[in-house]
């Protein structure tokens, strides 16, 4: 069987969805991150996937920008979360409750 | 062969992104992560994007990870592992996930990429470097967003000093020292409220 584009473009899918549910069932603010951040790598590895197979190099340099973005954003995010915890003492969602509705 | 490894790390980046999500300790998950990015690095190699696969792996592998496993062991977050999970949201998940999935199947099937194979013709990346094509791209065409990039990395940077700059606690005001003392946690706290 010959791999296609549409396996990768499933196998990226698959990993985007696990990322999703990783945001809604974890409780933990940094695993929660760490879902949003495989989200990430999932368009990632669609990018490079219709570069190879469109036999353009253009989306290689799109996700050469994407990483370095999300390195600079975890790097907030961490921070943020860092803040938040001298704040409060906590990382668990649920604690932080302050802007509900 | 190809379709081999492709199965081989294809399966071993969604069992460790499983495991990314199911794991209760929060660093086995951030070691999961890991894992799945060197899975997805094995993956841009097979599709021939050699200098991304070697930054991904010592971006979000290498730097990344550590960074994130620097903040789980510096908040140690071991003892909030016992919250029972909630049997609603694992639902909620699930079936929106399986939507999502049942729509990017349906998509699929009704577009003509599963006829667009890898050796259908001659490819120009895999013949030459990959490294040299960006290079080029990256000072050329693309090279507004390079600077723009790099303006982003200073921001962050700042910021993330900015955010983490612990606030020191006052010295003691000569007219106060005795009667009020209030312990540093209480302190800290209160000057952090207040900016």
């Amino acid at each position: 069987m010959e791999i296609t584009l549409n396996h990768y473009l499933a196998v990226a899918a698959t990993l985007f969805v696990i990322g999703l549910m990783g945001v809604i069932i974890r409780r933990n603010l940094l695993v929660i991150y760490m879902s949003l951040e495989m989200m990430l790598q999932a368009a990632n590895l669609t990018l490079v996937a219709f570069s190879r197979f469109n036999h353009r190099i253009d989306g290689q340099v799109f996700v050469f920008f994407v990483i370095t973005v999300a390195a600079a954003e975890v790097a907030v995010g961490l921070a943020l979360i860092v803040a938040l915890y001298r704040l409060k003492q906590t990382t668990q969602v649920q604690d932080l409750t302050t802007l509900k509705f | 062969m190809e379709t081999f490894f492709f199965w081989l790390f294809s399966i071993g980046m969604i069992l460790f992104g499983l495991g990314v999500i199911l794991n209760r300790n929060a660093v086995a998950s951030a070691l999961c992560f890991a894992f799945t990015i060197v899975f997805m690095s094995a993956l841009f190699v097979m599709l021939s994007a050699f200098f991304l696969a070697a930054v991904q792996i010592l971006v979000t592998a290498g730097a990344v990870m550590v960074l994130f496993l620097f903040i789980i062991m510096l908040l140690d977050l071991t003892a909030m592992e016992h919250v029972p999970r909630q049997k609603v949201w694992m639902g909620c998940a699930l079936v929106l996930g399986l939507g999502f999935i049942y729509i990017v199947a349906r998509t699929l099937y009704a577009t003509p990429g599963g006829s667009i194979t890898a050796d259908s013709t001659p490819l120009p990346l895999q013949t030459s470097d990959d490294t040299h094509q960006i290079g080029r791209l990256l000072f050329t065409t693309y090279v507004a967003p390079f600077e723009i990039t790099s303006l982003i990395i200073l921001v962050a940077t700042i910021g993330v000093i900015v955010l983490c700059k612990q606030d020191e606690p006052r010295p003691p005001s000569p007219g106060e020292d005795a009667t009020r003392k209030t312990p540093p946690v209480e302190s800290k706290k209160e000057t952090s409220l207040t900016r």
